[in-house]
């Protein structure tokens, strides 16, 4: 009989090409993600080396980081990120690989397309040069965020070098009360393991939650694992998986895919498989999570008050905290709840997708947002923002005075001229509340989609379970 | 890749924990196409005022390191994004060595592409690093790659942990991507190994 193996372990084994004595692996790259920000210094070197992508089939381009969400016919006016997208362009074409640039049926986020083009499937590796790239690990994939070197490594050869990580269970039981969502528990989660608990490691999500949770939910979770430290999380697939991918346009068909959920099947970490680290989450007592400082895993329950740093017992967490607090102007043992806000935001490769965007318009149907308030939502693919548009959500944001606006990260990393005014506070439904992300100044609350709505309608932070009939 | 072997500098203490790679590089830097001109970027917000005057109690305005080289930051740092642009933007301005307790993965994995070397230390370590900032804020501190060794002002040693591979790339200043194309023939057969099964 074979060892146990865990999940993350059979994909591992299955891409390491070379593995060397005291060396890093090195490791098939299955699929290689790209996007205007991080790639072209990488192709710059490949020119500079003389060299070509040696598989163009297996790579694929989109441009989201500093593109404009405001209609195609408005000109773009920051002349940087205008030669940054051209120069996307004109590397693809040199290098022929297949590019969703702006304006094309397709274009959107990256973590976002991939999915929902079934470009991606279980087992693979993945990379791409974004940290977000953990996100499709929900499809039980190895997916990880890269440097630009390594992409130009990944271009060149399709293969990386990578030390073998450890593995760490995360185990997640429990229903979900209603009200609290995906991105709930993945808050929580970093709450309890702060934001290098996961470093050196793959998380594996596992439990009775997880397995609730459907596969945008999963990608919810899973994009938030490198905000734990953890560079990839992974979910083993099961029906849920097989059902979202089944007919997509780059899934198998036919013979081939039941061929492939028999290999698939294959794939979840074996009984008796051991990881090297684990953590257990109950999800029955789990609320509306929302952060109060600025890194994601300074988060509590939306009803709970803000700790006090001379309460820490590390001198470090203490100042940490501390200046947190200090660029929040928050204070210690203040509630959120009431607090008010300058901006909505929803949006971003961690809730952007159609099962995000009903949420919130479900909230927000027949209400207003409150005065004074800016609420921008913006679909995280024009695949997504045509199928709300077919669902009226689009017309349910509009009513209520939210701006619509073009697929892409937006106000996430506030590239694009989405951004906070120093000062603003803001209920943001992406994934990272570092000082100045959201613009210079700027003060970003996470949240869940449903919090980021009900906060839009009162102009203060909201228990959403309060307006849920 | 820049080379490195020695290192002889003044360490220059950023006692902050987390120090994410949005506060090293912020965003608006990145929409440039090529390496060059990041170090402006370098810790933009937390170096200048709003009208771009230079925040006199940031310690990289300090006349004293104009010229060091080494960075004695806090906890895990450079979290968050894959951006190479933070190692650019750090060496860029002329950081060689970050020491710290623990760093981010893909940060790590980046500095050491681009000659940067993170030092990871214990806690006491660390802490009578900092100690000595504010004591001897001129004392030098000497890294010895090949050794694995720092050499502290009073004489003392303490070892650091590096990758034996990544070492032996920062030692000969060459970087990675020769190591993976000479397997170029073992990449070749396991695509076609593949190839059967997709
Ligand atoms: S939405 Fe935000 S986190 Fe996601 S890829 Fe874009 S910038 Fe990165």
């Amino acid at each position: 009989m074979t060892q146990a193996r865990t999940l993350f372990e059979k994909v591992w084994d299955q891409h390491v090409i070379v593995q060397e004595k005291a060396s890093p692996a090195v490791l098939y790259i299955d699929l290689h993600l790209i996007h205007e920000v991080t790639s072209p210094q990488a192709f710059t070197g490949l020119r500079q080396r003389g060299l070509k992508v040696r598989r163009p089939d297996r790579t694929v381009a989109t441009m989201d980081h500093s593109t404009p969400t405001t209609p195609l016919s408005v000109p773009m006016l920051d002349t940087q990120a205008a030669s940054q997208l051209s120069m996307l362009e004109e590397n693809c074409q040199e290098f022929g690989i297949e590019l969703h640039k702006l304006g094309s049926k397709k274009q959107g986020i990256v973590h976002v397309i991939g999915p929902e083009m079934g470009l991606v499937q279980p087992g693979m590796t993945i990379v791409c040069g974004d940290s977000h790239t953990a996100t499709h690990g929900a499809f039980g994939t190895l997916a990880f965020g890269i440097g630009t070197s390594e992409v130009e490594h990944v271009l060149a050869t399709q293969s990386l070098l990578q030390h073998k990580p450890k593995t760490y269970e995360v185990r997640i039981d429990g229903q979900l009360a209603r009200g609290v969502s995906a991105k709930d528990i993945i808050l929580a989660l970093l709450s309890k393991i702060g934001v290098h608990g996961g470093t050196g490691h793959v998380f594996e999500y596992t439990g009775s939650a997880i397995r609730g949770l459907s596969m945008e939910e999963r990608m919810t979770v899973c994009n938030m694992s490198i905000e734990g430290g953890a560079r990839a999380g992974m979910v083993a697939p099961d029906e849920t998986t097989y059902e979202y991918l089944a007919g997509r346009e780059f899934a198998p068909q036919g013979d081939e895919w039941d061929q492939a959920v028999a290999r698939w099947k294959d794939l979840p970490t074996d009984e008796g498989a051991t990881y090297d680290n684990s953590v257990t989450l109950d999800t029955s007592d789990l609320a509306p999570m929302i952060t109060y400082g600025t890194n994601p895993g300074l988060g509590m329950q939306v009803t709970e008050r803000i700790p006090d740093p001379d309460k820490l017992p590390n001198v470090n967490e203490r100042q940490a905290l501390e200046k947190a607090l200090n660029y929040m102007a928050l204070k210690p043992g203040q509630p959120l709840l009431d607090h008010p806000v300058d901006v909505v935001f929803i949006g971003s490769c961690t809730n952007s997708r159609i099962s995000d965007l009903r949420l919130a318009a479900g909230l927000i149907k027949d209400r207003k947002v409150a005065e004074g308030v800016r609420m921008l939502v913006v679909p995280g693919s024009q695949s997504v923002k045509r199928q709300a548009e077919a669902e009226g959500l689009d017309e349910v944001f509009k009513n209520a005075g939210a701006e619509w606006r073009e697929a892409g990260c937006s106000m996430c990393i506030a590239m694009n001229g989405d951004q906070l005014e120093p000062g603003q506070y803001a209920v943001s439904t992406s994934n990272r509340n570092f000082e100045g992300r959201q613009g210079k100044g700027g003060r970003t609350f996470l949240a869940s989609p449903l919090t980021a709505a009900a906060t839009a309608i009162n102009g203060r932070i909201t228990d959403a379970r309060s307006m849920l009939q | 890749m820049q080379k490195f072997d020695t290192l002889r500098s003044k360490l220059i203490p950023l006692p902050h924990n987390n120090i994410d790679t949005d506060q090293i590089i912020p965003a608006r830097y990145l929409k440039v196409t090529d390496k060059s001109g990041l170090a402006e970027g370098l810790f933009t917000d937390w170096r200048y005022e709003d009208d771009g005057s230079p925040k006199e109690d940031f310690v990289l305005n300090d006349d004293r390191y104009q010229e060091a080289n080494i960075l004695l930051a806090g906890d895990n740092f450079g979290c968050g994004s894959s951006r190479e642009h933070a190692p650019w933007a750090l060496v860029g301005w002329g950081v060689q060595a970050v020491v710290s307790t623990s760093f981010a993965d893909i940060f790590k994995s980046n500095a050491l592409k681009n000659g940067l070397l993170p030092v990871v230390v214990d806690e006491e370590t660390h802490q009578s690093l900092f100690d000595l900032t504010e004591e001897a804020p001129d004392a030098e501190v000497h890294i010895d790659l090949g050794a694995q060794e720092m050499t502290l002002p009073d004489g003392s040693t303490v070892e650091f942990p590096v990758d034996a591979f990544a070492k032996s790339c920062l030692l000969a200043g060459v970087d990675q991507l020769g190591y993976i194309q000479s397997f170029d023939e073992h990449i070749t057969s396991y695509e076609q190994e593949r190839a059967i099964f997709g």
